[in-house]
């Protein structure tokens, strides 16, 4: 699709890439593995522009009507 | 005190911190204000569902239950002026069982700046609108002497949606090479070649010219024009949102469709789920039901969990249950069974239902936290 910065739609959330160390940190809150974790597709049109590969987590920040915000963590996944 | 707030902004949810702020005093002390969010970081962890708490269950409760009072209301078609939307559960099942192909797909489109103050807003609405040939034309004459048919256009139709001959020309060119075309006013004669002038094949290509695009997106069978609130919005019957975000005058950032796997794959799973949610509550609020919110996001993030969109279905969410026995007590158990047997599968005993099966305590609840004792060597 050209010249459309689906990011700035009201659906998409701010989707951002953890580096390894906040992955670790991730991790060890919560006391899972990264098979634990919701998965992503590496196709997935929201993380385009984020250069990532398999095996990175995402970090979503959602708006919640709820909590106002909340944060929801993805794995990158081939499949 | 906003450095104060700033602390608890790790205990609490954003929108607890900001109806704080709002509700209290703006003149209040330091330590009366500590006191205050001490007391609610508490309350609110008392407000949290425990761990072990079965919320699967308690959605699926939530959920069903006024389920059953809307049967009632099953079939029945709200609408929008002519156009009808399929609400209901008729709908509530088509979108928590992922159907990829919906009965009422739709899309609203929001305008920009200049166009959504109602100036040409039928025009806009007709130029998208998926036109075939037979929509402009007034008649079709077919001479079966000369074999040959004759096209007469209805201008005013054709300024409606703005379109000209050389267009609609070039579009009956491009979907049929063999036919000679000429033009006289406004009527366009197609001649059959030498070749194919059998009666049948006459009638065969009169039929077949009817169903030429002219012009518009493949795919939006109707358009309404409407007004929301101070400003005009076009819905159309019928979606493609892929190529509705391509135009000039649409706000890409607000135009969605009610497909929940055209979001998908357009704008990524996490709308997706947002979709979801937005849509089965606007079924429930329309019944005058009252479901919480939550329940609809557990479904939609436990839909939505693989990354793709899956149905809460035998193919879909329990497709991906890591145990045999759970998935096998779902439907379809022997199919299950044989499988694992076959590739020799291993049930952890991990979750509920197999340990129903086997009349085993089940993880929820007190059922969830084991014992690890030392044991005394002797």
């Amino acid at each position: 699709m050209k010249n459309i910065d689906i990011r700035k739609h009201i659906l998409v959330p701010e989707h951002s890439k953890l580096t390894k160390q906040e992955i670790q940190e991730l991790l060890e809150k919560y006391n899972i593995t990264l098979n634990d974790l919701p998965k992503i597709l590496l196709t997935d049109s929201a993380i385009e522009k984020l250069s990532v590969k398999s095996g990175d987590v995402i970090k979503i920040i959602r708006n919640s009507p709820t909590a106002g915000t909340s944060i929801y963590y993805r794995v990158v996944t081939n499949e | 005190m906003n450095n104060l707030f700033k602390k608890y902004e790790e205990e609490l949810p954003l929108k607890v911190i900001n109806d704080l702020k709002e509700k209290l005093p703006k003149k209040i002390s330091e330590a009366k204000l500590k006191k205050i969010l001490e007391e609610t970081t508490i309350e609110y962890n008392k407000m949290l569902v425990q761990p072990g708490e079965s919320v699967g269950l308690v959605a699926a409760e939530s959920i069903g239950e006024p389920g059953t009072q809307m049967t009632l209301n099953t079939f029945h078609f709200a609408g929008v002026a002519e156009m009808n939307v399929t609400m209901g559960l008729p709908r509530i099942i088509e979108i928590l069982d992922g159907k990829k192909n919906i009965s009422t797909p739709m899309t609203e489109i929001y305008l920009k700046k200049p166009y959504n103050q109602g100036k040409d807003i039928k025009k806009l609405a007709l130029s998208i609108k998926e036109t075939t040939l037979k929509e402009i034309v007034s008649e079709f004459v077919v001479d079966v002497a000369e074999s040959k048919i004759e096209v007469k256009l209805d201008e005013k139709k054709m300024q409606e949606i703005s379109v000209d001959y050389p267009a609609i020309q070039k579009s009956i060119k491009a979907n049929f090479k063999e036919l000679a075309l000429s033009k006289k006013g406004d009527v366009i004669t197609l001649k059959l070649n030498e070749k194919e002038k059998e009666l049948n094949q006459l009638f065969k290509t009169k039929e077949r010219i009817k169903e030429i695009y002219v012009q518009g997106i493949k795919g939006i069978t109707q358009v309404l024009p409407i007004k929301k609130g101070n400003e005009f919005l076009i819905i159309t019957a019928g979606t493609n949102l892929k190529k509705i975000l391509e135009l000039d005058f649409v706000d890409k950032t607000r135009t969605i469709s009610n497909s929940v796997f055209e979001i998908a794959s357009i704008l990524g799973v996490e709308a997706a789920r947002q979709v979801i949610i937005n849509e089965v509550y606007k079924v429930i609020e329309n019944q005058g039901l009252n479901v919480d919110i939550r329940h609809l996001m557990l479904v939609a993030d436990t839909m939505c969990a693989t990354g793709t969109v899956k149905g809460v279905t035998r193919y879909g969410v329990v497709k991906e249950k890591s145990s045999v026995l759970a998935r096998a007590s779902f439907e379809t158990p022997i199919k299950h069974i044989f499988n694992a047997s076959l590739i020799g599968e291993v049930d952890n005993l991990s979750s509920v239902v197999e340990n129903v099966m086997l009349n085993q305590p089940v993880p929820v609840g007190t059922g969830l936290p084991g014992l690890v004792t030392k044991v005394k060597r002797s």
